[in-house]
């Protein structure tokens, strides 16, 4: 609420990958007021970047408006942070001009747009809608919110692989949505520390746990670790789940058809108890930012566990260079050679009553393309494309190594809450749960886990 | 707000225009000023609080995603209820916090704050800037009173612990993520701000009573304790009174920072924040989240009807 009004925030948050959208919505509107009051007070200097206003006319000239104009649409955008909302518009600027739509962004605060999807999805939304794929996209798409899109995958589906395939299709088998970018889970860490130290990138627990020893020994945390927004800690819990009991275990864990009090469950909770004293202390009460800072900016901890957007903490871009990374150590379990990875996809669906269902169509096909996904991650450092034939010319350093074990990986799940319901995942679910676990790793697992069994019974039916 | 006027009128004016046939002393003017100012308050609290509340009421009972209008809803009797006690397990912690909540603003925040009234009242020197210093809180909004608490408790940033010295792995103090201590520091940051809304309040309270009243103490041989506990404090009642129930409300309606520091989880449940975690989101559960506002409506009056038919009998003796 505050956040009133706000809440809900969670495990939303996650789902987008930059910075400042992670804040509260509280923190950013205090923040955003101190720092309207600072840029006043300099004079109002620097106004960011895209000068393009959010395009409310047709792209001008280049197109004979005439001949190919498909006439206006809307777009509703949770891109409010700085750098993909400047992606999000050259995007449209882009598909503007070779598709002869006029596209009219609506940019809504991320958290609040989150907060708000139900209700807006429901009144008189945009035409296109920025959202995730998975299982935060099936629930609207059952409720009747989204109109399929199987026409648009009939001339796009051949440029993307089954996975974003299966993350795009509704509970129907109907499609409803078009991938535009995504990023890995990885194990961060900086590349001169482990020069300096002499530290190895550890590919199996045991040289994780080794490694681990050397670090607390040299007295800083082998891995920062923030759980106070609720949803870090659930990608700590997919990655030890689909390395411990594979991925299809995990699948159906997080879509019910498994259940919370197996005792395979349990055994992924012992394991984690027994690596906390590799993590950072204190996480239920620190942010994913200051964990960050702990690593990137402190060297207070060796190694994060995190979303590659979380190197938008680096203060500069030697510091950025400096970030490698590397996936999950394995178990040495039958389950090594799956190297399934939490990779998130971001992308755009159709709402249920477009107003102009044909350009809308045609801005999702250009989202399908090459060179639109190429204008996009040029801006958003640290996301990848998700067609086949990608041109990765214009890769960073940081998104070439993110395709790459995005491309190694076997099993590609997307997060607990865009994998499994939203108010199971939310924070009177799971974010309770792994905080509840992460204060008392001793609690009896048995009732701990029965205790989220019991919740998950209790929700009402999903259609 | 025409609309809230037409059905208003109508109703004032029918009692008035009865009472208006024996006495003739109202003009046509008068009913139409008297049914306004009956009618649009009446209006605004029968359709923004007890037909809210009714419908608060009447949700409970039911299953609801709030996606479909009201052929989706779906009655489930108790079952919402069932579910909170038996298997809703922040349910009870944050009925307790509500109560600790309570508590610690009632005996210790008030009391700080008509401590600091009581004292600032001596006229003593820089009596201005520490009234300034106090008060200042509360002009503050509880989400910048929020954000800036969380900066001084921050696990390694924050001021709290880099004084302390508690920012290693062994050591850290964990101020907001430790469910032991999280709802404790919340409080203070609470405090922070009611105890200079309490002193500002008390303090007005306080230079409105008749010197002479003290004077008359002090001469009798009464010691400055004994005055205040025995001839200020009851002569202030009325002032105790909206002190009192300021406190009670501002204790259950407390959402805000338990909401900004973790949305109100792992130690910061509190009843408001799970009705707000429950209802609004990407998938709300209006029925089960209706059922946890109702117990914190029950929660509510009772106090309240307490202290309103009490302060109302010994003012009308």
């Amino acid at each position: 609420m505050a956040h009133s009004g706000v809440p809900r925030v969670e495990a939303d948050e996650v789902a987008a990958p930059r910075i400042v959208r992670r804040m509260t919505l509280t923190r950013a509107a205090v923040g955003g007021a101190i720092f309207a009051l600072v840029v006043a007070a300099c004079g109002g200097a620097a106004s960011p970047a895209p000068s393009t206003a959010p395009g409310t006319t047709p792209a001008p000239g280049d197109t004979p408006a005439a001949s190919v104009s498909l006439g206006e649409t809307s777009l509703g955008s949770n891109e409010s942070d700085e750098q993909p909302k400047a992606a999000v518009q050259s995007l449209v600027d882009y598909c503007q001009t070779s598709t002869g739509a006029s596209i009219k962004v609506n940019v809504n605060d991320h958290n609040t747009f989150q907060n708000q999807i139900s209700s807006y999805l429901q009144g008189t939304p945009d035409d296109i809608v920025k959202w995730f794929a998975g299982n935060r996209l099936r629930f609207f798409a059952d409720q009747g919110l989204l109109s399929p899109i199987d026409d648009v995958w009939a001339e796009v589906g051949s440029n993307y692989s089954d996975a974003f395939k299966v993350a795009s299709t509704g509970n129907d088998g109907k499609l409803y949505f078009v991938p535009n970018i995504n990023y890995p889970w990885v194990v961060m860490y900086r590349k001169s520390v482990f020069t300096e130290k002499g530290y190895a990138v550890p590919t199996t627990l045991a040289e994780f746990k080794t490694l681990g020893d050397k670090m607390l020994a040299d007295g800083i945390a082998p891995l920062a670790f923030g759980d106070l927004d609720g949803w870090p800690a659930m990608g700590t819990f997919d990655i030890l789940n689909m390395r411990l009991n594979g991925y299809d275990f995990h699948v159906g864990l997080m879509a019910g058809t498994e259940k919370w009090s197996d005792p395979r469950v349990k055994a992924v909770f012992q394991l984690w108890a027994e690596l906390l004293p590799y993590f950072q202390a204190g996480a239920p009460g620190r942010t994913w930012q200051d964990a960050a800072k702990a690593m990137i900016v402190d060297k207070t901890a060796g190694m994060y566990f995190l979303g590659t957007f979380a190197a938008q903490q680096a203060p500069t871009p030697a510091d950025v260079a400096d970030i490698g990374f590397f996936p999950f150590p394995t178990l040495g379990n039958q389950y090594d050679s799956e190297k399934a990875i939490d990779a998130p996809i971001d992308g755009f669906m159709l709402s249920a009553n477009p107003k102009n269902p044909e350009a809308a169509k045609a801005f999702l096909k250009c989202v399908a393309t090459a060179a639109a996904q190429k204008i996009y991650t040029a801006t958003s450092a640290g996301d990848v494309a998700t067609v086949k034939d990608a041109d990765t010319s214009g890769y960073n350093d940081v998104q070439k190594a993110a395709a790459a074990i995005i491309a190694d990986s076997g099993r590609i799940a997307q997060f607990l809450d865009r994998d499994a319901r939203a108010d199971f995942a939310g924070p009177s679910g799971m974010q309770g749960f792994l905080l509840s676990f992460l204060n008392d790793p001793k609690q009896n697992l048995d009732t701990f886990l029965g205790g989220i069994q019991s919740y998950y019974d209790s929700l009402p039916p999903q259609q | 707000m025409s609309s809230t006027r037409t059905p208003a009128p109508p109703t004032g004016g029918a009692g008035v225009r009865r009472s208006g046939r024996k006495f003739s002393v109202l003009t046509g003017q008068d009913r139409v000023v008297l049914g306004l100012m009956v009618g649009i308050p009446t209006f605004m609290v029968v359709f923004f609080v007890i037909i809210p509340m009714i419908a608060s009421t009447i949700l409970s009972f039911t299953q609801w995603n709030g996606i479909g209008g009201f052929a989706a809803i779906k009655f489930v009797g108790l079952q919402n209820y069932i579910d909170l006690v038996t298997v809703y397990i922040p349910f009870f912690p944050a009925l307790t916090h509500n109560l600790i909540w309570l508590g610690f603003f009632l005996f210790i925040a008030t009391p700080i704050g008509i401590f600091f009234a009581v004292l600032l009242d001596k006229e003593m020197r820089g009596t201005r800037f520490y009234q300034g210093a106090l008060y200042l809180p509360v002009v503050l909004s509880l989400a910048i009173v929020g954000f800036i608490w969380q900066l001084q408790y921050a696990p390694e940033q924050g001021l709290i612990n880099n004084v302390l010295g508690t920012t290693r792995q062994d050591n850290l103090i964990s101020w907001l993520g430790d469910p032991s201590l999280n709802l404790w520091a919340v409080l203070v940051a609470a405090s922070w701000r009611h105890v200079g809304y309490v002193m500002i309040l008390y303090l007005a309270g306080l230079k409105s009573v008749d010197p002479t009243l003290k004077e008359a103490a002090a001469i009798d041989g009464a010691g400055e304790v004994d005055t205040f506990r025995r001839v200020v404090f009851p002569v202030m009642r009325p002032i105790n009174i909206v002190i009192l129930v300021i406190t009670v409300i501002e204790s259950l309606r407390a959402f805000d920072l338990a909401f900004i520091v973790n949305k109100g989880l792992n130690g910061l449940e509190l009843l408001s924040t799970l009705v707000t975690n429950n209802i609004i989101g990407e998938t709300s559960r209006i029925g089960f989240g209706s059922a946890i506002a109702v117990v914190l409506l029950v929660v509510s009056v009772g106090p309240i009807l307490f202290y309103l038919t009490r302060a109302l009998r010994e003012d009308n003796p």
